[in-house]
């Protein structure tokens, strides 16, 4: 008889294995991808102003020469030892250009959730327990009216309002190390707050549904005849039975707000990943397109492996299989 | 009154108007002589630099790929960084004379072929090193080299043999060229230690900066450098530039006050811009064009009433008022205006006239297929506008001419020198005979019309060895009279420059010879 591992501990292992495997394959599709583009590296990189001869250079400097094959898994063998290689553009480290990025991105999503995640939770309790009144159409039309728009519009809407009509922020978000952490929270401000009205209406409305979908349960109605306050049942017996829904909407957004804010961070000049993503990809900088795509994909996996925990917890019939 | 005597003080305290001109002005007013000048000397004392400050520049045209490495830089906030740390052995000026720089003295054979550089004594770099005139030979050696993939390879190659005695550089030249100084204020020939052979991306240099923090696409910033060799002329305590690629965030950022300065400010909000208080809109006439670019070796381009018949059917007053927002000027098919020495004012502007476009059509027997102008938002700004603009009076005039949207991305691999005829730019070169063989030489490497023409590349290569200016003149003059009637080049506009700058900047010139006063803003400002 082998060694008995807890059916959860093998769950979760299980789902790290194949979050690895998927990240191989992963890095294959980028790869792919990339090769897939019209251009070459270093046609990018010299652009208009490219001499044949210097073209010619630069390829071979570069190892453009070498089969495609050759290349993912000279790259591969690096990633695994640690080593992400140099930028193909400017000889910088990618690994340590990439960690003060992630540094970067991982600031700004964290602020947008430490605001967002509450603010959702919250008023989606406060749109349960009120459905179809007055304080429910008021939050449901504030925030679908947000989601709605799309993030430039959102960002050109608060840059006027909030650096022009009230002088109160910088259009433009760069944080930069040696920043006190107050200067720091002051010069992402507007990019939270775009991100904030972009994220909010997605979790508000799916707590509030969940919530609303449990509250049709037969035991509700029994603390309702127990005669236990609404809010207390809401909070105290439809909430813990909503959580698995809710939370993989959060991980969905807190995903989101990790790699899919290349938007607002153009629209910013904020100093994160996406931006040094885009920048890559128009110069065709293959290792550093795959660097950054592998950390968006490890990202994305991470959290969504993540939220199936957290929903394996959540639910006593997982919790406790037979 | 009182409205416009502050502005001819305003002007004059940013150093527009001499005292003469003020005192003409101030008395034509009404107000006495003595009084006048009385005036101009508290404006003009208010105009005398003060010392200290950061300037902060947000500028478009940054990416997070650039690098320190002179020979890589291809946008525009490498080229503004090259020059803030670097310097070059001579400048041109903004009326298009040579400043020196590093070099104090150039002098030149009579068949122009050999020129001797004298190297300024005393100038320091960054680290401290003693700058030699072995270092400007090795900084020019490894841009000629053929390994290198620098983007002044083609300026330098043209040389046959470089060496260093004393204080003294001589360039031999394979041909003769009379324009070699301007060649070599080229702002990929910045002189590193040592050539920056050993460590190309160091940013040493012997600018009037030196490099504070480096972080490509997102801000670079330099300190003053305090033994510039002419630093009695650096103002500013330091200078901090910003990349905003975003169009309303950067305008958005010059009005905030978060920068001083912004470069391109888009030509549809210039009017809105104006009115704003606390900023002005600097525009200075450059060199650079907007271009369609047709292969007259291909089909239907081949023909010469084809290409004669679109040259007739753009309207090039419409584009400047609608694509630059008046910001520029007309073109006229050749890719000299004058902001260029030697320029012939004399030659006979083309207009847009249906009748004579239909006329040639008819004459070229087009079968009437649609002609295909490929064009993509990054061809040049507004270049979809400018298409469907041409497209329409072309419309007017009988042409089939249809507008093929290319996507950016690969723009310059894919269709750029590929596809027969597309919009496209040029940034323009400091003298006529760069610009021309750059791209109009039939060995040119980005001869992007195919232009072949014998008469044309015999008359270049004369004028490029001529010392004699009436003649030279004579020479360009003729060579712009053959492309403009041969070419495949359809100029309709020059652009200009075009800054906003905050009042607090004081002593800005309008430079046609780059953006942000050819990137010598921070070296010649001063905040007030």
């Amino acid at each position: 008889m082998g060694v008995r591992i807890h059916p959860l501990l093998k769950l979760v292992i299980q789902r790290l294995a194949l979050g690895l495997l998927l990240l191989l394959v992963v890095s294959a599709v980028i790869f792919l991808g990339v090769e897939a583009l019209p251009g070459d590296t270093a046609q990018a990189i010299l652009g208009q102003s490219a001499t044949p001869q210097a073209l010619a250079n630069l390829r071979e400097q570069m190892g453009l020469n070498d089969p495609p094959l050759t290349r993912y898994f000279d790259w591969l063998g690096g990633v695994l030892t640690g080593d992400l290689g140099k930028s193909l553009t400017n000889g910088a480290d990618i690994a340590q250009a990439i960690g003060q990025r992630l540094g970067n991105t991982l600031f700004l999503a964290a602020c947008a959730a430490v605001i967002s995640v509450p603010l959702a939770l919250i008023l989606g309790l406060i749109a349960a327990r009120y459905a179809g009144k007055w304080p429910d159409k008021v939050i449901s039309a504030i925030t679908l009216t947000t989601i709605s728009l799309p993030e430039f519009v959102a960002a050109y809407f608060v840059i006027y309002l909030l650096t022009q009509v009230i002088p109160l922020f910088q259009p433009v978000a760069m944080v930069f190390p040696g920043m006190s952490f107050g200067a720091k929270l002051h010069a992402v401000a507007l990019p939270v707050i775009v991100l904030v009205m972009v994220v909010l209406a997605h979790m508000m409305r799916m707590t509030r549904a969940a919530i609303l979908n449990v509250m049709q349960s037969a035991y509700i109605e029994t603390a309702e005849l127990k005669g236990v306050r609404p809010m207390q049942i809401i909070w105290r017996h439809a909430f813990p039975n909503a959580i698995a829904p809710i939370v993989s909407v959060v991980v969905l957004n807190l995903a989101y707000l990790v790699v899919g804010v290349v938007v607002v961070e153009v629209v910013f000049g904020y100093n994160a990943l996406g931006q040094f993503l885009v920048d890559h990809v128009t110069k065709r900088d293959l290792p550093v397109v795959q660097a950054v795509g592998l950390v968006f994909a490890g990202v994305y996996i991470m959290l969504n492996i993540l939220a199936d925990v957290i929903a394996i917890f959540a639910n006593p019939r997982l919790r406790h299989p037979k | 009154m009182k409205d416009q005597l502050d502005r001819i003080i305003d002007a004059t305290r940013r150093g527009m108007m001499s005292r003469r001109e003020f005192i003409g002005r101030t008395t034509a007013m009404g107000i006495s002589a003595g009084l006048a000048s009385a005036l101009y000397g508290r404006a003009a004392r208010a105009q005398e630099p003060k010392k200290g400050g950061i300037l902060r520049i947000g500028m478009a045209g940054g990416e997070s790929t650039n690098s320190l490495d002179p020979a890589l830089a291809a946008s525009e906030v490498p080229f503004q960084v090259n020059l803030t740390w670097g310097e070059t052995l001579v400048d041109v000026a903004p009326d298009g004379s040579i400043e020196y720089r590093i070099a104090e003295e150039v002098s030149s054979s009579p068949d122009a072929k050999e020129w001797k550089f004298k190297i300024r004594q005393g100038v320091e770099f960054h680290d401290g090193k003693t700058l030699t005139a072995e270092d400007v030979v090795a900084t020019l050696k490894r841009h000629t080299d053929e390994k290198s993939q620098s983007g002044a390879l083609g300026i330098v190659q043209g040389i046959a043999d470089m060496k260093a005695e004393g204080d003294m550089v001589t360039l031999t030249l394979a041909s003769a060229n009379a324009d070699l100084p301007f060649l070599m204020a080229d702002y990929h020939l910045v002189i590193q230690p040592g050539g920056g052979v050993d460590n190309p991306t160091a940013g040493i240099g012997a600018g009037a900066f030196m490099v504070d923090v480096n972080e490509p696409g997102v801000r670079h910033t330099f300190k003053r450098f305090e033994n510039y060799w002419d630093a009695g002329n650096v103002h500013l305590d330091g200078t901090e530039f910003y990349v905003m690629n975003d169009n309303t965030a950067r305008t958005a950022a010059l009005q905030s006050g978060q920068v001083h300065v912004i470069n391109r400010v888009d030509p549809k909000i210039v009017g809105l811009l104006q009115g704003a208080a606390g900023l002005k809109i600097r525009s200075a006439a450059g060199r650079g064009h907007y271009v369609f670019i047709m292969h007259v070796d291909k089909a239907p381009f081949d023909n010469n009433d084809l290409r004669m018949a679109l040259k007739y059917s753009i309207n090039r007053q419409e584009m400047v008022e609608k694509i630059l927002g008046g910001l520029g000027s007309i073109g006229n098919d050749f890719p000299i205006n004058k902001a260029y020495p030697l320029f012939d004012e004399t030659i006979e502007q083309r207009e847009y006239d249906a009748a004579k476009a239909a006329e040639f059509y008819a004459k070229s027997g087009h079968d009437g297929s649609p002609i295909i102008l490929r064009t993509a938002p990054g061809a040049f700004p507004g270049a979809v506008d400018a298409a469907n603009l041409f497209a329409a009076s072309a419309k007017a005039a009988g042409i089939p001419l249809e507008i093929k949207l290319e996507p950016d991305d690969g723009y310059w691999t894919n269709v750029w020198n590929v596809e027969p005829f597309c919009a496209s730019y040029w940034g323009g070169r400091p003298v006529q005979d760069q610009m021309y063989s750059t791209a109009y030489l039939s060995t040119a490497d980005w001869n992007d019309t195919k232009f072949k023409n014998a008469k044309f590349d015999e008359l270049l290569m004369a004028a490029r060895g001529e010392l004699d200016q009436t003649k030279r003149k004579q020479e360009y003059s003729e060579m712009a009279h053959i492309l403009r009637d041969e070419g495949g080049l359809i100029l309709p506009m020059f652009n200009d420059f075009v800054c906003g700058v905050s009042d607090q900047v004081q002593g800005w010139i309008d430079d046609p010879n780059g953006e942000l006063m050819n990137g010598r803003a921070s070296a010649k400002c001063w905040l007030a």
